[in-house]
């Protein structure tokens, strides 16, 4: 079913520029799968080396952390609204 | 990204700093608003906010998705765009470190402080390469401070 997902700034680039994609996705899984596989740029950025989402990734369904539902197998219906929202860290050395 | 150049005015620069000091020796952070386009990028207003790094303040900074989305919203709010982050360093130099390269995001400006015995020295601002490799230092221009929605 069709859902939309959010493309946060950083990331616009790697996505046609677009703030947002529509997709065709049963789980948010699908849904970041078919967003990588139409816009390959994207994956170093969301994933890590070993094929987990960074773990400064993060997504929502709606308001909703998928952490706190079912990960990503968590299922959206249409009309739900899919956001990457980023978390920021760093700091000095040593 | 080469020869990019990020425009702040000196009252947010002095800001910035003062956040650095006051902080200290924590590392301080806030979100960059302002306005990205065909003129350049520049920084029109500061979110200030809490480093919710606990455990190692003196050296990381963290900021939660929550903070991310107040950020990105009172940029909207302002009609202005979330430009990137500032952060400082204390007794450290305003260079990236590698922890900040594993964590940062392309086309974001970071503005570093570097902060040294609670005194804020030099700043510097960056951006992450495409590949994620390193970073392309962004040249800080100060300019006359632009105007955000009251």
């Amino acid at each position: 079913m069709p859902v939309k997902v959010i493309i946060p700034t950083p990331l616009r680039a790697y996505a046609g520029k677009q703030e947002s994609v529509e997709l065709q996705a049963g789980t948010v899984g699908e849904a970041l799968t078919a967003l990588t596989g139409r816009f390959g740029e994207l994956r170093k950025h969301l994933y890590a080396d070993d094929g987990r989402l960074r773990s400064f990734v993060n997504v929502y369904v709606n308001d909703e952390d998928i952490r706190y539902l079912q990960k990503d197998q968590t299922q959206v219906r249409e009309g739900d609204t899919i956001s990457i929202v980023p978390s920021i860290a760093g700091g000095a050395s040593r | 990204m080469s020869g990019a150049t990020l425009k702040i005015a000196e009252e947010l620069i002095r800001r910035i700093e003062a956040h650095g000091a006051e902080t200290f020796p924590h590392e301080c952070c806030g979100a960059l608003l302002g306005r990205d386009g065909d003129s350049g990028r520049e920084v029109c207003e500061l979110l200030p906010l809490a480093n919710r790094r606990e455990d190692s303040p003196r050296n990381r900074f963290e900021l939660t998705p929550e903070d991310v989305r107040l950020a990105e919203k009172t940029a909207r709010d302002k009609q202005l765009g979330l430009l990137g982050w500032y952060h400082s360093h204390p007794n450290a130099p305003a260079r990236p470190s590698e922890f900040d390269r594993e964590h940062a995001w392309p086309w974001y400006s970071y503005i570093i402080v570097s902060v040294q015995s609670g005194e804020p020295k030099e700043m510097t601002s960056w951006r992450l390469r495409d590949d994620r490799a390193g970073y392309d230092p962004e040249g800080i221009e100060t300019a006359s401070r632009c105007s955000a929605k009251p």
